[in-house]
Parts: structure tokens; C-alpha cells; sequence
């Protein structure tokens, strides 16, 4: 019996600015193997299935247990992190490429700083007065804080961008990433004091106003965040905003 | 006039270090590899401990420490593990005013959880991910001192040296941009290393990637003392895969979770025969001694594969949700099985290094300037860690280096001449210049493999004199074929290659203080068993293992341990500690 093999078609990129091309890959099949082990076979002997010695693939990866956002692509035309895409749960070639919501650095790495970006404009943190012992936080209820962890897992990896319509070249949307997130803040006693800053920045150019409802972010959000939910509330939240700020004008 | 500091590494530790000192108003660079939100901290699941005594269970930062001196088998300095265990309550109150979504008590008060080595409810804890939660609290202050433009990023960033003046002291570093691959050198008063285990010396750990050991290895060979390298904690419970082990944490057993395996047909729960004090929550070090055990000499392994169960299908799913949901999630997620129905295959693997760079009571490194915090340093567990005392050890070491570099860069003001950074600068060059032009037979990637499947038979869980010694010759022969390594990626551009080569030419530098270490000691300590000398030997080895770089190998040297505040004594689980031990000074 012919030993089995698992083919994959990586979509290749040598710099920002170059052309992408395919190259396949053709390595034993294991049945523990995900995608990013796979990809360290081929680092191993990166050698092409037309027999052509090449440079190993470059990929983005680190923790490999779905918590650090690394290592996001795109498998068979869906977005998610390549290291809990078992091997086992794949028909056939597969086929991974980089994102294509993010400058590609080299084949599958992508430059996902815009994302930091956004968490900053947002004033994404709780403004404390400093480290210094001050005592106890507040007290939060436990159905608060299970509701808020919710969202306090999000990993900036990129999918909720990714799979959104609104994201692309003509448009400044931020996405539903950094919105989950000034909905967490909000949701903390203290963070809720200096909502206002972070509304303010949910109203400007790419801010909350700019979802077209399409959804997708929270279909692919590989940590099941209820996006839609805090895209809804902060759109509330600023339109109550918009309407105090006109009358104390 | 502020002064002028480098962290090296955005984990737990680095982030600790930059937000204290960007908070008084001093410069601060930060390097780390991946974006600072993506570092190793991310993966520790279970919690961080204090003992902040809500259970009304008599808990005392007094008896926290006794637990960790105790856990960690006596060989911690105690001053400064005392001094983690008083800030610690301090210190979870800090993170819950960051914003930290804790789990709560009915009251709204931050709950705790038992963990392994305590009998105390001590460990807070933010769902099953609470590195990440910590982490991310971290990365949000720092990213406000960023905005407000007191701290700089250089994230994407690898520190490749250190740049030493006449005298041997630390001036700054030379680092790489692993992009476009540009070399700088960077000039500080202080630097902070702060770059977590060396996971990846044993090639597949239940670390992450960029835990290659590479930045304290450098350290090491421009004159750092690596200390207690051989003490290296090997996690009882993860899943076996072909790119990493999957930790599946202490808090799973901390809940309630059973490790069993057949005997004559039946559930056996050896842990809870073996320990009846304890059971399953005897400290990491016990609990992988007794799989192993129970594996390869007794041969009860399921199916004769070299795994156990942990269970939790006899737990309330709702419970297991609301508290351990990540755990399980990555059980199912990897294994695609669900861990509430059916009980969890696990196998022990390398989890931690309780050994790292030497350092002072001010995490001061003995380069003077060079500074060390959380993993990568050696200070606060001893000879084994329990669980949730490291997210404490990284932000504790953190918070302590913030005073100490700010002291050492106001009373060393002079400025040191630019040749310094030139020169090293050009070596850096230099030797990447020799890694390009390397044309051999060795795959890079492959020799790892080799390098990470020795050290995990011979330096982990049982070790015997002669395999450590034939190791350490293997170590030789791996450096030899290093040299015979051919590069596949010959590009100027984000080439990861190149980058490892070096990395792992820096891991085999840091395998022979872990081996020759372990060869040295010959007792049982902690997480260092060697059959042949099964018994602690206080007078000949109650010793920090000190081993300084030369050309020819670590020359080692021991330094006593501080018991000054809790009077050594035997460590056993299977009994009651009150009732095998006086209480604490």
C-alpha cells in the first residue's frame, strides 16, 4: 500500500511588493498533524512536489494552542488559525493563504499593526491613577465579569477583519475587533468613567457607524466573541453620545 | 534627567518593567520578537497566587511561602521568595484595578482556587486563560504610556547581543530586525532581559515558539552566570503532538480532575493511593514522577502507549464551563474529543525552567547593568515551581528591577565611547555574513529535532549519570555538525532561517550548563531525580549551581542557599505537612 500523503498548495509572496505565486507541497501524512506542523515538515526538507529545492515557507506562529493570534490564515478559502486546523479534519489538498486584509510581509506572515493601531486611538486600557497599592478593585457581580471575559479573550488575530465586507481599500473601517474591546472597557466600573474618549473615537472616520451589518465577524471569530452584540451596544452608545453632545453644545 | 532603559522581551516580566518605569517618567525601548500581545504568557492557563485569606481558611503570605520554599525543595534563596509572597496580594489587587476580569464569589469579591502543593484556596483566577488576561491588562497600560509617547515599541525586534564596554559592562544591545533584517545597536543606561524559558532546547515543550532560550544564551556567553540550569519542571499533564505539547493545566486537577489509568481491569487512581495527603494535587515534580512510573516500570500505560487519563467526566459540565472552559476547549480543539464525556489522554512534558541567569536581590545579573526578570532568571522556585507562583515571579521581578535599574543608571552617568557599539555591531555582522555562505549536508530544522529528542530522554524526568555524559558528547557532535549546516533561504528579507540557525546555535551553548548541571549533581532534589542517588543530600548539594561560558564549556561553581528564615526539612506529600514539619520562623 502506498504510504499517504497529505498535498498542500501554499500561496507564496517573496517580499510586500513582489508577485504572489502557488508552490505544493506533498509530505507524509500524520494523524496529530495540524497545519502548522506541517509547515515545520517542510521546513525540514523544503522541497517542492516537482522536486525543486526551495526556501522553507515563512509563517507567522507562536503559542500553538489557539490563544496568541499568530498564526491566522487562510485554509480552503476560510480564515482561522492554522495550528487547530487538524489534519485529520481535511479532504483532499488544502490550500493556504495569507490574509488579504494586511500588507504581506513575506508568503503567510502578515503585518497586522493596524490593529494595535486602532486599540490605541481607541484609549483601548483602563485609566488607572497608577501601580501603586491602592487596595481592592471593585466589586463586580459574577454574571458581569462572565459576560465581560467574554470579550476580554479577543486576540487581535485578524479573522473578524478579514471576513468583513466593510474592510477593504476604499474603506477606513477598524473593524469589529477593537469595537468588542471599547465595549469590554465600558463594561469595568472603572473603565466606564472615561467611556467618553472612546466614543469619541468610535465616531470618527472608520468607527462604529461604518459596520454594514454583513455579520461575518462573529461566524468566524475563532474565540466565538459575540461581536454583533457590542457592535450593536457601542452603536447605541454613540448615538446617545451624538444627541447629548448636540444639546450641550 | 531620566534615564535610559532596554527591556528585552514583552512578556509578563518585560511589561511589568516597562510600565514602572515609563510611570516614572524614564525612557524606556521595548524589544520583543512578536508583537507584545502575542508573548508565551499568554499560554498560562490556571491563575496567579496570593494568599489574600477570603475562604476563611487562616492563609498567610507566611504560609505561601512556606508552601513555595518547601515546594521548591530548598533550594530558593528565601529572602526574596518571602518578599514575592508578601507583595503578592498587592499585586492581584493591582491587576483586578487594570481591568483583569477575575472570576468573582457571589459577593462580587475575587474568588480563589486550590492548586497544586497548598491546601489553601489561593490561586485567583480569570477563567482558564489567565496569562492572557494578565498579559493583555499589561499590554493595554503599556500601550498607554506608548501613545503618550513616554515608550518605545520595537516589536518584530531580536536582540542578537549584548554591547559590553572596557570593564565588562552592559552599555546596550545589538538586535536584529527580523524583516529587513537591518542590525543596530541600541545604547541604554540599563537592559532588562526578560525573554521567558528555553523551552525549545527540548524541541517540543509545552512552550512557545520563541521560547528558543537564545537571549539568555547570549547573555551567558558575554559573561552571565547561568544558575540551577539542570532544574528543569517537567508538567505531568499535556497532550502528546508533532509541533508542540499542549499543556492542560493544573487547574483541571484543582477542580476536581482524576488521573487514572487501568489496572487489572479497573479504574486505578494512583495519585490518590500513592499521596492520600494530596492526591491529585501533589506538586508537578511528584505527579510526573508517579505517570512515569507507572508507564515504564509498571507498564500500565493505556493500551501500552505512554499516556494516562485526567478526567473530568464525573465533574458538572456547567461548573467546568464557567471555570476551566479554555482548558477543555484546547483538549477538544486538538484532540477533537470532548473531555466532558470522555477522560483526557496525557503524558508529562517540559513545561518550565526553574534555572535562568543569575541574579541579585535587585534582579541584577552579574554584568553589571544586565538585568534579569521572570523565567529567564533563577531566583524564585528552587528546585521545583508550583503552579500559579510563576505569572507571580514574572510581574514580581518586573516590579523589583523598576527601582534598581533607575538606582544603577543615576550613579552610572558616564557615557560610553560609540567604538564599543561599532565594533560589536560589526562581529554581529560578521557572523551573520558566515551563516549565508553556510552550503552544507545538515538541514537546520532537522538537527533541532535531533537536539530536542536527547535532551527530552536524558535530562527530563529521570536522570542517570551515564546518559547525561553521553548527551553532553552528542551536544559536542551537534555543534560540530552546526558548522555543516547548508541554508535553503539565501534571501535578504524576512528569511526565518537564517535567524534560526543562530538561534539554535545559542541553544546548544545553554543545553551543556542544563546537562553537565545535572551530571554535577548527584542527589534528588525537586525536580531532579537520579535513581542512583535518590536522596537530597543538604550538606553536599543545598547549592546554587553557578556555571560561567568558556570556550572549552561551563566552568561550575556553588554558591550556599540562604535558609536564613525556614529551617530545611524533608519534603513528603504523602502525609499532612503540619504533621511532618515545625511551622515557619
Amino acid at each position: 500500500m502506498p504510504e499517504q500523503t497529505q498535498v498542500l498548495r501554499i500561496k507564496r509572496q517573496e517580499s510586500p511588493n513582489s508577485e504572489p505565486y502557488y508552490e505544493e507541497f506533498e509530505i507524509p501524512y500524520l494523524a496529530h498533524h495540524n497545519i502548522i506542523s506541517m509547515l515545520m515538515e517542510i521546513r525540514r526538507n523544503p522541497v517542492t512536489r516537482q522536486g525543486k529545492r526551495v526556501a522553507p515557507v515563512v509563517f507567522d506562529a507562536n503559542c500553538l494552542e489557539e490563544v496568541c493570534g499568530s498564526c491566522t490564515m487562510v485554509i480552503n478559502g476560510r480564515v482561522r488559525q492554522g495550528c487547530s486546523q487538524l489534519a485529520d479534519s481535511l479532504n483532499g489538498p488544502v490550500t493556504i493563504e495569507p490574509m488579504s486584509k494586511f500588507p504581506v510581509i513575506r508568503d503567510l506572515w502578515v503585518d497586522r499593526s493596524k490593529m494595535f493601531d486602532y486599540l490605541k486611538k481607541a484609549h483601548a486600557w483602563i485609566p488607572i491613577d497608577g501601580t501603586y497599592d491602592l487596595g481592592p478593585g471593585p466589586r463586580i457581580a459574577p454574571s458581569v465579569q462572565e459576560f465581560a471575559y467574554l470579550f476580554s479573550r479577543c486576540m487581535t488575530c485578524g479573522c473578524c477583519l478579514e471576513a468583513c465586507p466593510q474592510v477593504n481599500s476604499h474603506s477606513k473601517f477598524m473593524g469589529a475587533a477593537v469595537i468588542g474591546q471599547v465595549y469590554l472597557m465600558s463594561q469595568h466600573p472603572t473603565g466606564k468613567m472615561n467611556l467618553d474618549e472612546r466614543l469619541d473615537a468610535m465616531m470618527s472616520e472608520g468607527g462604529v457607524a461604518d459596520c454594514g451589518n454583513a455579520q461575518n465577524c462573529v461566524e468566524v471569530c475563532p474565540k466565538e466573541i459575540p461581536l454583533t452584540t457590542a457592535i450593536g451596544a457601542v452603536g447605541r452608545q454613540t448615538s446617545i453620545k451624538w444627541l447629548r453632545d448636540l444639546f450641550m453644545k | 534627567m531620566p534615564g535610559h532603559h532596554i527591556i528585552v522581551g514583552g512578556g509578563l516580566a518585560g511589561l511589568t518593567a516597562a510600565m514602572k518605569l515609563a510611570e516614572q517618567g524614564e525612557q524606556v525601548d521595548l524589544f520583543s520578537i512578536v508583537p507584545v500581545k502575542r508573548s508565551h504568557s499568554v499560554c498560562a492557563q490556571g491563575g496567579i497566587n496570593g494568599a489574600v485569606n477570603t475562604k476563611g481558611e487562616g492563609d498567610s503570605p507566611m504560609i505561601h511561602f512556606d508552601d513555595t520554599i518547601y515546594g521548591g525543595d530548598f533550594l530558593a534563596h528565601q529572602p526574596p521568595v518571602k518578599a514575592m509572597c508578601d507583595a503578592a496580594p498587592a499585586i492581584i489587587y493591582l491587576f483586578d484595578r487594570m481591568g483583569v476580569m477575575f472570576n468573582r464569589t457571589p459577593e462580587g469579591l475575587l474568588d480563589f482556587r486550590r492548586f497544586g502543593g497548598t491546601k489553601h484556596h489561593r490561586t485567583a483566577f480569570a477563567g482558564a486563560t489567565t496569562g492572557q488576561q494578565l498579559l493583555y491588562a499589561l499590554d493595554e497600560q503599556v500601550r498607554r504610556y506608548e501613545a503618550s509617547g513616554l515608550l518605545r515599541k520595537f516589536e518584530g525586534w531580536e536582540m542578537l547581543s549584548l554591547v559590553q564596554d572596557e570593564s565588562g559592562d552592559c552599555r546596550g544591545i545589538v538586535a536584529i530586525d527580523t524583516r529587513s533584517l537591518e542590525m543596530r545597536a541600541f545604547p541604554a543606561d540599563t537592559t532588562l532581559i526578560a525573554t521567558g524559558g528555553p523551552g525549545l532546547v527540548y524541541g517540543r515543550s509545552t512552550q512557545s515558539l520563541v521560547n528558543t532560550g537564545s537571549a539568555a544564551s547570549a547573555c551567558y556567553q558575554a559573561g552571565a552566570t547561568y544558575a540551577n540550569g539542570e532544574f528543569i519542571q517537567v508538567h505531568p499533564t499535556a497532550m502528546q503532538g508533532e509541533d508542540k505539547f499542549r499543556l492542560i493545566s493544573e487547574s483541571i486537577r484543582g477542580e476536581g480532575g482524576r488521573v487514572w489509568t487501568y489496572r487489572d481491569g479497573k479504574p486505578w487512581y494512583f495519585l490518590e493511593e500513592m499521596y492520600p495527603a494530596y492526591g491529585n494535587l501533589v506538586p508537578r515534580d511528584i505527579a510526573t514522577r508517579a505517570i512515569h512510573k507507572v508507564v515504564f516500570e509498571m507498564k500500565l500505560g493505556i493500551d501500552g502507549n505512554p499516556l494516562v487519563y485526567l478526567d473530568v467526566s464525573h465533574l458538572d459540565p456547567e461548573e467546568l464551563n464557567r471555570k476551566v472552559a479554555g482548558v477543555l476547549e484546547i483538549y477538544e480543539k486538538f484532540a477533537g474529543q470532548d473531555p466532558r464525556k470522555v477522560p483526557m489522554k496525557i503524558f508529562p512534558a517540559m513545561h518550565y525552567s526553574m534555572g535562568g541567569l543569575w541574579v541579585d536581590y535587585h534582579q541584577q545579573t552579574n554584568i553589571p547593568g544586565l538585568f534579569a526578570a521572570g523565567e529567564c532568571e533563577f531566583q524564585y522556585h528552587g528546585a521545583n515551581r508550583l503552579g500559579a507562583n510563576s505569572l507571580l515571579s514574572c510581574i514580581h521581578g518586573g516590579n523589583i528591577a523598576e527601582p534598581a535599574m533607575i538606582g544603577y543608571a543615576k550613579s552610572h552617568k558616564s557615557a560610553a565611547s560609540s567604538t564599543i557599539f561599532d565594533q560589536e555591531l560589526s562581529l554581529q555582522r560578521e557572523s551573520f555574513d558566515k551563516i549565508f555562505k553556510m552550503n552544507g549536508p545538515e538541514n537546520a530544522f532537522a538537527l533541532w529535532r535531533e537536539l530536542g529528542d536527547i535532551m527530552t530522554e536524558n535530562v527530563t524526568v529521570v536522570r542517570h549519570n551515564d546518559k547525561l555524559k553521553t548527551t553532553d558528547d552528542k551536544l559536542l557532535e551537534f555543534k560540530e555538525r552546526w558548522g555543516r549546516i547548508g541554508l535553503n533561504d539565501k534571501g535578504k528579507w524576512a528569511n526565518q532561517e537564517v535567524l534560526f540557525v543562530r538561534q539554535l546555535w545559542n541553544m546548544l551553548e545553554l543545553a551543556r550548563p542544563i546537562t553537565l548541571g545535572a551530571l554535577n549533581r548527584n542527589e534528588s532534589r525537586g525536580a531532579h531525580y537520579k535513581p542512583e542517588f535518590p536522596e537530597r543530600d543538604d550538606e553536599k548539594f543545598m547549592k546554587t549551581t553557578m556555571a560561567a561560558w568558556s570556550s572549552d564549556g561551563p566552568r561550575f561553581s556553588w554558591e550556599p542557599v540562604d535558609v536564613s528564615l525556614i529551617k530545611p526539612r524533608p519534603r513528603r506529600y504523602d502525609v499532612e505537612k503540619s504533621a511532618s514539619e515545625p511551622k515557619a520562623a
